[in-house]
């Protein structure tokens, strides 16, 4: 029985590392820009909705203002970098800590709310971020800030004539947040996290610090998520508060976990190669048409595979039991 | 020797309901003790108290030497207090033998050995055959007994039961009942809440009877089932007079 248990996790990571090597060998073929520029949104997404999934999936806390980490991640680095020239790389980092703590400082009186009010405080948190930002004239207000381009350079991580850099690091950021979650799968806090979000009151008796633990994952996931906003700032080389702290953001990081299996390792990779591909195609190509229809058809299809597989698309790979094989 | 739990005079009041009033009981190392009552007694109260759900409106609360009264659940299962719920509470996304490995984390950090004391947990409450079940797929008879492995993982002294044998067919409970005693002679001492007075009565070396709130009788069992204050308490004082 732990043969099998390590087994999977074995297999598991070797599945990872041939999917992350296919993946690094993809832009040999693939040339065209705007193909390569859905595959690194694609691959951002799925890192950030990994990241997600830690705090949402894993501890049952459902946020909708993570968007708000984001945003104080691209604001982080952009602002040290513009006004203070430091390098994006401390930026980011910087982002990643103001992120986590910022994180902590709200679950403090947050986590003592359940369910649904937990969800509400979370979106109206991010909004009064966003509101903050759009006031800061310091930090640009709703103007934003231009990030100064000097030319492609790894040290200032700015490329102008080529993707391919974004696109490996947010390869590797992807890589990161799945590593993680696989790693605090199987430690204290991921067995901690999930009986949190099962039984909060069974959790207790049986030693699980409830809210110690709730911290913990909130802290993760919004370092994680900070990374990728300095990230995506630096790719668009331009920020506002709407482009890079707008609900649109904790959406789309809770869509990919929730449509691939929430909770699950891979839910949000698969959920991500899935959701942004086709939110990118049904803009570009029906998005024109008539105002809205690509929504339509995209709401649709989000709407058909969560009828069919409410566990998530995971379901179809599962090696868990399906409900009910046992009676 | 000192007892390993005991409560000293202990109050609960909810707004204006008393549902504990002066209870002080006290519970020796491994004694199997059966805490009964009719409904309303304050049983569950009482329970909820020693577990560490909330604290005592007035009183203490006293485990293996140490006054536990406002410890929250969690630290007073790290001294080694374990405990099961009368409305199950399994973790259901999980499978059965990852339900164990959470109790287990409370004295092994490292997972191999989480692993191993929580398999072990499982042939001992004879559920091995179950590890890689889902939690919501086990029968009620299996969550009950789910939720006494996952207190044993955490390897408590005292072992709260709230009403395990209660609803269960009487082969199963005849198999709860082998398992009440496979734990007191591991050497844990329990405490058990139960309804089901010849199911519990030959189980358990003492009783304590509560009823409105306060202790009524306590002692052999044998002698509390003879009380004229338990036959009225449960009966009414008119099958009481014949005792």
């Amino acid at each position: 029985m732990d043969k099998n248990f390590a087994a999977r996790r074995r297999r598991d990571l070797i599945i990872a590392a041939v999917l992350a090597g296919l993946a690094a060998l993809a832009p040999l073929f693939v040339k065209d820009v705007y193909v390569q520029n859905i595959l690194i949104l694609t691959l951002m997404y799925a890192a950030l909705s990994q990241s997600w999934n830690i705090l949402s999936g894993y501890c049952g806390q459902i946020s909708l203002g993570h968007a708000l980490y984001f945003g104080i991640g691209a604001y982080t680095t952009e602002l040290l970098f513009t006004k203070f020239g430091v390098l994006p790389w401390f930026g980011m980092l910087g982002g990643g800590v103001i992120a986590a703590v910022i994180a902590m400082g709200l679950g403090y009186p947050f986590f003592r709310l359940r369910g649904h009010y937990f969800v509400i405080a979370t979106i109206v948190i991010a909004e009064i971020g966003l509101l903050l930002f759009q006031n800061w004239e310091w930090a640009g207000a709703a103007m934003g800030i231009t990030i100064p381009i000097r030319g492609d350079s790894w040290l200032k991580f700015q490329f102008l004539r080529t993707k391919l850099p974004y696109f490996y690091f947010a390869l590797a950021l992807c890589c990161l947040a799945w590593f993680v979650t696989w790693w605090l799968e199987d430690s204290k806090w991921g067995f901690w996290w999930r009986a949190v979000k099962d039984n909060p009151e069974a959790a207790e008796s049986l030693g699980v610090v409830v809210f110690n633990s709730k911290m913990g994952a909130a802290a993760v996931s919004a370092f994680l998520v900070a990374i990728g906003g300095a990230f995506y700032a630096q790719f668009l080389a331009y920020i506002d508060p709407e482009s890079v702290m707008g609900f649109q953001f904790s959406l789309l990081m809770a869509l990919p976990a929730v449509l691939g299996g929430i909770g699950t390792l891979w839910g949000p990779v698969l959920g991500a190669a899935i959701l942004i591909p086709m939110t990118e195609l049904t803009r570009s190509y029906i998005g024109g048409s008539g105002r809205g229809v690509d929504l339509i058809v995209y709401g649709a299809l989000i709407v058909a595979i969560s009828l069919a597989l409410p566990r998530g698309l995971v379901s179809l790979f599962s090696r868990a039991k399906p409900k009910g094989a046992t009676r | 020797m000192t007892a390993l739990l005991e409560t000293r005079g202990v109050w609960q009041r909810f707004g204006g309901l008393i549902a504990n009033s002066d209870v002080s009981i006290s519970v020796g190392r491994g004694e199997i003790v059966g805490l009964i009552g009719p409904n309303g007694a304050g049983k569950s109260t009482l329970f909820n108290l020693i577990a560490g759900v909330l604290p005592p409106t007035q009183g203490s609360i006293w485990f293996d030497g140490e006054d536990v009264t406002r410890m929250p659940a969690a630290e007073r299962c790290q001294r080694g207090v374990g405990r099961t719920f009368q409305v199950v509470k399994s973790f259901e996304t999980m499978t059965v033998i990852d339900n164990v490995i959470v109790g287990a984390l409370v004295r092994n950090t490292v997972m191999r050995e989480a692993r191993r004391k929580a398999h072990e947990v499982l042939e001992f409450t004879g559920l091995a055959a179950r590890a890689d079940v889902l939690a919501s797929d086990l029968v009620p008879a299996e969550k009950r007994r789910l939720e006494v492995a996952r207190a044993l993982a955490t390897e408590p002294k005292l072992l709260l039961l709230d009403e395990v044998l209660t609803g269960l067919t009487p082969t199963e409970a005849q198999t709860g009942v082998a398992l009440v005693r496979k734990v007191r002679d591991a050497g844990i001492t329990v405490l058990m809440v139960e309804h089901v007075m010849e199911i519990v009565m030959p189980l358990v070396d003492r009783a304590i009877v509560l009823d409105l709130g306060k202790v009524l009788v306590e002692g052999k069992p044998a002698d509390v089932v003879r009380d004229p204050k338990v036959i009225s308490a449960y009966l009414g004082d008119r099958h009481a007079v014949g005792a």
